[in-house]
C-alpha cells in the first residue's frame, strides 16, 4: 500500500466523544440505545465495539459517521464535530456499512472511480487508485463484472476497498465479516491487519463475534445496554478473570475434600462444587493443576476427568452481565448451530 | 465540491447501467411500442383529415416517461436495502445532488423513448413537425424530473419496505393516466370527472403536448402545460430534497 497516508489536522485523539446519547422513540417508548458514552481513541489504535445485538455499537457507530444525529453529548472525529463539520468529518472517514458498498447493478471498477471522484481524486487520480485497489484486494477477476455476480467474500473486498479511496485517516468498518464463510472471514481479518500495521489507519469496528474482537483488536470496548462496560486489551480483559480448571471424580466426596484442597493451595481461587464436579477459576490455573491433581491422587481421591480452560471473552461478558455473549446473541439472525467448528475453523486458517 | 459536481458525478453513475447494458433499456422502449401497435388499430377513423395517430402518439409518449419516472424510486429501495445508498450519504457528496442526479437521469429514458415513438410511427399517418415535438418534449422532460423527485421521495418514505413503494405507486399512476384523458378523451365525459382532469398537472401537459405534436403553437394551452410541468418539477425537487436531506 503506497499511497501516502492523508492526515487530518495535526495532532490529537482520532475519536473523542462526550456524553454521546441517542434515544429513539418506537410506539411512544423511549428507548436509550446509546447512553452517555465517553470514549477516546488515539491515531492508529484498532478498536473493536463488542456486545450483543442491540447493545448499541451499531447506533455508536452511525452517529460517528454522521449517519445519526445524536440526542445529546458531542462527538469529534479528527478534531471535527460529527454535527457541526459534518463535511469535514466525511472527508476524514472511511464507512464500510453492514450491507454492500457497491451498487449491485453497477460494475465494481465503475463504483471505484465514481467514489474517488465524489471524494475529489482528478479522473486520472481516480482511475488509477480503482486500479490500485483492485490490485491490492485481489479483484482482478471480477472488478469488470456487474455487482450483483459476486460472490459474498468477492462484495466484501470491493465493499473495504471502496471505504478506502481516499485513504482515510480513520476506517469505521459495522459487522464486517458477518455473512462471510470461515476462510474469507480470515482473509478479510488478514486484510484489516495489514491495512493497520501498513498504513498505520486508525480503525474501529463492530463485532459480535468474540473470536474476531479476541484476534484482531488491541482495544475491546465491551458495550452492552449503551454503556461501555468494559475497555481494554482483550489479553488483560481475559488475565483478570483467570484459567478455568474442571475436575471431575467418580465420588461426590472426592469433589468435597479436592475443593478443600483447591482452596487450600489457593487463596485467590472461586471454587465451586456441584456434586461431583469441581471448578476452580484462578490465575495460571494450569500450573496449578498438575500438582493438584498428584496431590489428589495420593489422598485417594483421584481426579477421573480434567479440564484447563484459557479465559474467553465471553466469560468476560458474563462475568460482567451475567449472561453469555453467545446466548444474547442467539435470539437473532446469527446462526447458532457451528459456530464451536467456526471457532476451530478460523483458528486454523488465521 | 460544488453543487454542480457532485451532480454531474451521481447523473454519471446513474447513467453507467444503461450505458453498460444498453440491452435493459431498449427492452423497456420497446413496452410502448408494444402499447401502440395493439392499441392504435383500435382508434376510431376520423376521416383524412386528422389521424387518430396524432392525438395518441403525444399521450403514448406522456404515458411512457410517467411509467418510467414513477417507477425509479425502486432502484432506490433497492440501494438502500443492498447498502450503497448509506456509503453516498457517508461520502461527502451533498445530499441534494444525490436526488438531482437521479431525478436528471429520468430526462434521457424519456427522450430516448419519445424519439424511438416518433420515428416509428412518423412514416404512418403522423405528421412530425420538429420542434413542436422537441418543445413538447422538453417541457415532458420537466415533468419527468418532478415525478421522479416524487418517486425517490416515495422509495425513501417506504425504507426499505418495497411492497409499500409500489403498492402507492400503483394506487396514484393509474388515476392521474386516466384523468388526463392520455387514452381516451375526457371531454365527454361527467361534470365530475372533467373537474378531476382539471386538477390534474398532467392534463395540461398532455394538451401542450398534442397541439405542439400536431405543429400548432395555442400560447394559452402551452404556457398552461409548461407551467403545470415547472410546477411538478419544483414541488417533486422540494419535497424530494428535503426527504433525501433527512435520509438516514
Amino acid at each position: 500500500m503506497t499511497t501516502p497516508q492523508r492526515t487530518g489536522p495535526a495532532s490529537g485523539p482520532a475519536i473523542v466523544t462526550r456524553g454521546l446519547t441517542r434515544t429513539f422513540t418506537a410506539k411512544k417508548r423511549t428507548v436509550e440505545a446509546v447512553r452517555g458514552l465517553d470514549l477516546e481513541i488515539e491515531r492508529g489504535e484498532l478498536v473493536a465495539f463488542l456486545g450483543p445485538n442491540g447493545a448499541g455499537k451499531s447506533t455508536t457507530l452511525r452517529m460517528l459517521t454522521t449517519l445519526l444525529v445524536p440526542t445529546a453529548g458531542t462527538a469529534e472525529i479528527e478534531g471535527y464535530d460529527v454535527v457541526r463539520d459534518q463535511r469535514a468529518v466525511r472527508r476524514s472517514i472511511g464507512y464500510v456499512g453492514q450491507g454492500n458498498g457497491a451498487g449491485h447493478q453497477q460494475r465494481g471498477r465503475d463504483e471505484l472511480v465514481s467514489q474517488g471522484r465524489a471524494y475529489g481524486l482528478a479522473k486520472a487520480e481516480a482511475r488509477s487508485r480503482a486500479d490500485q485497489l483492485v490490485a491490492e484486494l485481489d479483484l482482478g477477476e471480477v472488478a469488470d463484472r456487474v455487482v450483483s455476480t459476486l460472490s459474498g467474500g468477492q462484495r466484501r473486498r470491493l465493499d473495504i476497498a471502496l471505504g478506502l479511496v481516499h485513504s482515510p485517516g480513520v476506517l469505521f468498518l459495522d459487522e464486517p465479516s458477518t455473512g462471510l464463510d470461515p476462510q474469507n472471514r480470515a482473509n478479510l481479518q488478514q486484510q484489516i491487519r495489514r491495512l493497520h500495521t501498513e498504513r498505520g489507519t486508525t480503525i474501529v469496528l463492530t463485532t459480535h463475534y468474540l473470536e474476531e474482537a479476541d484476534a484482531l483488536a488491541q482495544r475491546v470496548i465491551v458495550i452492552d445496554h449503551g454503556r461501555v462496560i468494559a475497555d481494554d486489551s482483550a489479553a488483560r480483559l481475559k488475565s483478570s478473570l483467570g484459567d478455568l480448571v474442571t475436575m471431575g471424580f467418580a465420588d461426590p466426596e472426592h469433589a468435597v475434600l479436592a475443593a478443600g484442597r483447591a482452596a487450600g493451595r489457593r487463596p485467590d481461587a472461586a471454587v465451586q462444587r456441584a456434586g461431583a464436579v469441581v471448578r476452580v477459576r484462578v490465575a495460571q490455573g494450569s500450573e496449578l493443576a498438575p500438582g493438584l491433581v498428584q496431590d489428589l491422587a495420593a489422598a485417594g481421591a483421584p481426579v477421573t476427568r480434567l479440564e484447563v480452560a484459557g479465559p474467553t471473552l465471553d466469560d468476560v461478558f458474563l462475568q460482567l452481565t451475567g449472561r453469555s455473549l453467545r446466548e444474547a446473541g442467539a435470539a437473532t439472525t446469527e446462526p447458532s448451530t457451528g459456530s464451536s467448528t467456526e471457532n476451530t475453523l478460523e483458528g486454523a486458517a488465521a | 465540491m460544488s453543487i454542480a459536481s457532485d451532480t454531474t458525478n451521481v447523473l454519471t453513475r446513474e447513467l453507467r447501467p444503461l450505458v453498460r447494458e444498453p440491452f435493459g433499456m431498449l427492452i423497456s422502449l420497446m413496452q410502448p411500442l408494444v402499447f401502440l401497435a395493439l392499441f392504435a388499430p383500435l382508434l376510431p377513423d376520423l376521416g383524412p383529415a386528422t389521424s387518430a395517430l396524432q392525438w395518441f402518439v403525444p399521450g403514448i409518449v406522456a404515458m411512457s416517461c410517467l411509467m418510467g419516472s414513477s417507477m425509479v424510486g425502486a432502484s432506490l429501495t433497492q440501494e438502500m436495502i443492498t447498502g450503497s445508498h448509506e456509503r453516498l450519504l457517508v461520502s461527502p457528496l451533498s445530499r441534494s445532488s444525490l436526488l438531482i442526479g437521479r431525478a436528471l437521469r429520468e430526462i434521457v429514458p424519456t427522450l430516448a423513448q419519445a424519439a424511438l415513438i416518433i420515428a416509428i410511427v412518423t412514416p404512418f399517418s403522423f405528421d412530425l413537425h420538429l420542434g413542436g415535438v422537441l418543445l413538447g418534449i422538453a417541457i415532458l422532460a420537466l415533468f419527468c424530473v418532478g415525478v421522479g423527485a416524487l418517486s425517490f421521495a416515495l422509495a425513501l418514505a417506504s425504507k426499505d419496505q418495497e411492497w409499500l413503494f409500489w403498492t402507492v405507486q400503483q394506487t396514484v399512476i393509474f388515476p392521474i393516466l386516466l384523468l388526463a384523458g392520455m387514452l381516451l378523451p375526457v371531454d365527454d365525459g361527467p361534470g365530475w370527472l372533467r373537474f378531476l382532469s382539471q386538477l390534474n398537472p398532467l392534463t395540461y401537459v398532455i394538451d401542450a403536448e398534442r397541439a405542439l405534436f400536431a405543429g400548432s403553437l395555442p400560447l394559452v394551452t402551452v404556457l398552461a402545460g409548461t407551467g403545470a410541468a415547472v410546477l411538478v418539477a419544483l414541488v417533486g425537487l422540494t419535497v424530494g430534497l428535503r426527504s433525501m436531506a433527512r435520509s438516514s
